[in-house]
């Protein structure tokens, strides 16, 4: 056994010991020793990798182990990390432990609540480890359906409404997923030897005719997960429904899942196609990302803002990881970060704020700085953040994908829509200012406002958390891309680096 | 031949026997003592399906017309399971006083059918294989028309038999053309002989015709919502699970070892079958508020994807056929026996009647949560295992556009399986199903039908099994 499955071991553990459970007080306790747990992994991992990096350890995947599960069909229980899982399991655990302490006072049926998260973190985390296409798909869907319940039980709004759309949408795409992934076992070898591996896949070539058609459908089926428009309509409804910590994990992380299962599975495996039909992709994404930042421009409550915001970030994503070069897509590796990161910030924000002023329009809020002064800064910063200030994660992310985007080489096509997509930027500053100025500054709009608390202590300590991870990718962003440089390394294959 | 080789039908003798048994108590025993006969009818029931997973010995009897292998005695062991986990829901509704008195009768019905389904399996020959599907049929209207003072129960087996006897009528007419194409009913005389001609593809057309008929394959399912909202819940359950399972298996066998040489010629008509059942059943289904007619229909699309198994055309094939048999088989019987426990208690069958379930019965409705899930093809359960496994086959055969419009159909299957999920635990209702307890029966076939849905699928070794004896095949 690996010690990778402890990522899907303890939350499943932490399941089991929920159950017993009767009073708020012992939730919480498994949830925060769990919670813990996993993020003490993470970075027990973070480091024991950057250990045999340095070390001189160059493969692909460090960590690696495989178990048969199906023979006929070549099933492993395949782990393996590289830089990237690294990223988003670190990624992961901390929006997992701040999702507990933003869902503190959760009512009501607080034990199904958790039992559900734990479900979708388990999915989540099982995707990150997974190198067989068979456990990644079987995980990619445990995260799926909680996600139904979770919005369909817990949510506020029209939420059995956005509930089902974003189950069906999602399920749509993993419809799609599925047939890509057995064109992919079909095609990755002569009869006897074909497999799931990813590594042994990348490994083989996949003829380029195979390529041309499963490129494609894999790419569509996670983009949907990654809100590639013209598949997105699920995420705004999606998060604007969602409990805060749902929505947190939601767009913090499964919307991650979206954007490394095209990496992982579409370019990785792919690459020939990726470089020959990028270009559908490339202006899809594009228009993602410019009509999620004019989108969110215009609307008025606060979580539909947030998750338009996403599309336009998460579509800078894929967006990056289809120009196949080294800095895009380390660029693209720490935009999910850095977006997981505030994306998360923003939703335990909005979460603690409506959970005061019982109203998300932000046309009914006025001078919250003076009266919940510690959320208000909170919130600056994750604006901040979002619209790519130096020093916070968003610039360092966003830099490196245009200067990837733009480099040496790239066809004319490209760069126009290079310099499309660097125009989500402004527009992005346009309506985060128009939110702040809106809500924090100013007089107070409802004097019933007034008389409002500001952050407790849980909520300090989730917001904390969050606010340190992305200071601490805008201030050293060089761990991060030492750490996921070798990912690079399948792509010497010759077609690259355009 | 010698005595020796009867003891290669001893499913069948043991059956036999089992019949023979419950018909004496229910003859002989006296009222006081045949207050037990729940729990007689089922022990017995569990020791004879335990003494099926022995090993048995393998070979032809007749002269071949009765052929059995280990493949045969797993399928049939598997009906074993469907069939105990079926007693052990009947409690509640045998006990109501209309039919506590023939209760007996509903063992030896049932007992019979699956009498008739062992001969389908292992029959080498028409004559043998049409004496099974007969002894399968006609006890089956029997007891769809059990509650005969419900009008709708009445209906049920009138429209069975009537749709039985037609469909058969059809089917021997398809044998008797192939008979005259080819001069022959054994199974293994046939095969060769059949050449792609007129004859032979009217002859095969109208077999499919009749075996579609019993499988409910659209569009020849439209007996199936009406008979399965009519029969009572546990009858249902064993029509859309142990029937339709026996059903699949033997259209595989005729389909790989009887019409080779017609392959052609019937994966295309397969082909057809498959995209209308599984789409029609899906978009019917999302209409129903009777929750026995939505299973139905479910049941319906559910079969067109197990006959995908077919048209792949393999071994493997086989193998994810009877893999999703079994898959199939917990998780349905695990629904209708929340829905029969319901009935029985409260006489509510509407989806809308579920509304707050959760509140007042989690148990209960975490079952049907699970069960859903699994019909849905959702992981860890072992729906989602066997759904991957039938499209793996497909797709392995090159049929990608069949299995993605399949894919695209498990998103309409998942809508509707999510609405009584919603009922359940999502909606508000003022005064839901109250909170009761379900007898004891019913409480271990549902355990046992959870422990299958989550673990069968996990553990590999059931599925490496099940493909080692269909490599055999």
């Amino acid at each position: 056994m690996n010690f990778l499955s402890l990522f899907v071991l303890i939350p499943l553990l932490m399941m089991l010991a929920l159950l017993p459970c009767k009073s708020m007080k012992q939730i919480r306790g498994v949830m925060v020793a769990g919670a813990s747990a996993l993020l003490a992994g993470a970075v027990a991992l973070l480091i024991a990798f950057m250990w045999e990096r340095n070390a001189g350890n160059t493969a692909e995947m460090l960590f690696t182990a495989s178990e048969l599960w199906f023979a006929p069909m070549n099933i492993h229980y395949a782990v393996g990390v590289d830089g990237i899982s690294v990223a988003m399991l670190l990624l992961s655990s901390v929006i997992v432990f701040t999702g507990v302490f933003a869902s503190w006072t959760m009512q009501p049926l607080t034990k199904e609540f958790f039992l559900w998260y734990l479900l979708l973190s388990t999915g989540v985390f099982g995707f990150f480890i997974s190198v067989d296409l068979f456990t990644m798909f079987m995980f990619y869907e445990v995260a799926l359906i909680p996600m139904y319940l979770l919005i369909g039980i817990w949510g506020s709004g029209k939420k059995e409404y956005s509930a089902m759309k974003l189950t069906l949408m999602l399920m749509g795409g993993s419809a799609f997923l599925l047939i890509g992934i057995l064109g992919i076992y079909f095609n990755s070898g002569p009869a006897g030897e074909q497999t799931m591996n990813i590594l042994e896949i990348a490994k083989h070539y996949i003829p380029v005719s195979a390529q041309l058609w499963l490129f494609p459908i894999t790419f569509l089926g996670f983009g949907v997960l990654g809100a590639l428009f013209p598949f997105h309509t699920w995420s705004p409804d999606g998060h604007a429904s969602a409990p805060t910590a749902v929505s947190m994990l939601h767009a913090g992380v499964l919307m991650k899942l979206g954007g490394y299962g095209c990496f992982r599975v579409a370019i990785f495996l792919m690459p020939e196609a990726a470089h020959e039909l990028g270009w559908i992709f490339v202006i899809l994404t594009t228009i993602s990302v410019l009509y999620g930042a004019f989108g969110a421009i215009v609307q008025t409550d606060l979580k539909y803002i947030n998750a338009y915001s996403s599309v336009s970030h998460c579509g800078l994503v894929l967006f990056a990881i289809l120009f196949l070069t080294q800095t895009s897509m380390t660029g693209a590796v720490m935009q999910m970060l850095s977006h997981g990161l505030m994306t998360a910030l923003f939703f335990a924000l909005i979460g603690m704020i409506y959970g005061r002023t019982h109203t998300r329009d932000i046309r009914e809020m006025g001078g919250l700085m003076k009266v919940m002064p510690f959320l208000a800064v909170c919130y600056v910063i994750a604006g901040l953040a979002s619209l790519g200030l130096p020093g916070l994660s968003g610039f360092v992310s966003e830099m490196s994908i245009f200067f990837g985007a733009f480099q040496k080489g790239a066809s004319l096509f490209r760069r126009a829509l290079t310099v499309a997509a660097c125009a989500s930027i402004v527009v992005t500053a346009v309506y985060i200012l128009r939110v702040v100025g809106k809500i924090l500054y100013g007089g107070v709009q409802n004097n019933e406002h007034l008389t409002l608390k500001d952050a407790t202590w849980y909520e300090k300590i989730s917001l904390t958390t969050l606010i340190v991870c992305i200071a601490a990718i805008g201030i050293a962003p060089l761990w991060l891309s030492d750490l996921i440089r070798e990912s690079f390394l399948a792509f010497k294959r010759g077609v690259l680096f355009l | 031949m010698d005595l020796s080789n009867f003891l290669l039908m001893r499913h069948e003798i043991s059956l036999v026997a089992l019949f023979v048994l419950l018909l004496g108590y229910d003859l002989f025993a006296s009222d006081n003592a045949k207050k037990h006969f729940q729990l007689v009818a089922c022990l017995l029931f569990a020791v004879h399906t335990l003494v099926g997973f022995c090993p048995a010995a393998t070979g032809e009897v007749f002269g071949g017309m009765y052929v059995t292998n280990n493949m045969h005695l797993l399928v049939k062991n598997i009906l074993n399971i469907g069939v105990l986990l079926v007693f052990l829901q009947t409690n509640a509704w045998l006990q109501t006083p209309n039919t506590v008195v023939k209760r007996g009768e509903f063992f030896m019905l049932t007992i019979f059918t699956l009498f008739g389904m062992y001969l389908m399996i292992s029959s080498g020959h028409f004559l043998l294989f049409y004496i099974g599907l007969e002894t399968a049929s006609i006890p089956l209207a029997t007891l769809a028309a059990f509650d005969k003072y419900r009008h709708n129960s009445a209906e049920a087996g009138a429209k069975y038999v009537l749709m039985a006897a037609f469909s058969s009528g059809v089917m021997l007419f398809g044998i008797s053309l192939l008979y005259g194409a080819t001069g022959a009913l054994y199974f293994s005389d046939i095969a060769p002989k059949i050449v792609s001609n007129p004859m032979t593809i009217l002859g095969m057309v109208f077999f499919l015709a009749g075996m579609f008929f019993k499988i409910s394959l659209v569009p020849f399912h439209l007996w199936t919502a009406d008979v399965y909202e009519g029969a009572p819940t546990p009858v249902t359950a064993y029509l859309s699970v142990v029937s339709k399972g026996a059903a699949v298996f033997v259209l595989s066998i005729l389909a790989f070892h009887v019409f080779t040489n017609l392959a052609v010629e019937w994966k295309l008509i397969f082909q057809w079958i498959i995209v209308i059942t599984i789409t029609a059943g899906n978009l019917f289904a999302v209409r129903q508020n009777n929750i026995k007619r939505f299973l139905a229909f479910s049941s319906i699309s559910q079969a067109g994807y197990i006959v995908l198994g077919v048209l792949a055309g393999s071994a493997f094939g086989m193998a994810t056929i009877v893999y999703y048999i079994l898959a199939y088989l917990f998780s349905n019987i695990a629904a209708f026996g929340v829905i029969a426990s319901i009935e029985a208690k409260t006489g509510k069958l509407n989806i809308s009647d579920y509304n707050g379930l959760y509140q007042t019965n989690p148990k209960l409705s975490l079952t049907l949560v699970l069960a859903l899930f699994s019909l849905g093809g959702i992981p860890i359960f072992v729906g989602f295992f066997s759904k991957f496994f039938i499209f793996f086959a497909a797709a392995e055969a090159g049929y990608y556009v069949i299995v993605f419009i399949a894919l695209l159909n498990t998103i309409i299957s998942l809508y509707y399986y999510l609405l009584p999920i919603k009922a359940m635990l999502i909606n508000k209702n003022d005064s839901p199903i109250e909170a009761f307890k379900t007898d004891g029966y019913n409480r271990i076939s549902l355990t046992l039908c959870v422990i299958g849905i989550v673990l069968v699928g996990l553990i590999s070794p059931i599925f490496h099994y099940i493909e080692k004896l269909s490599a055999g095949m």
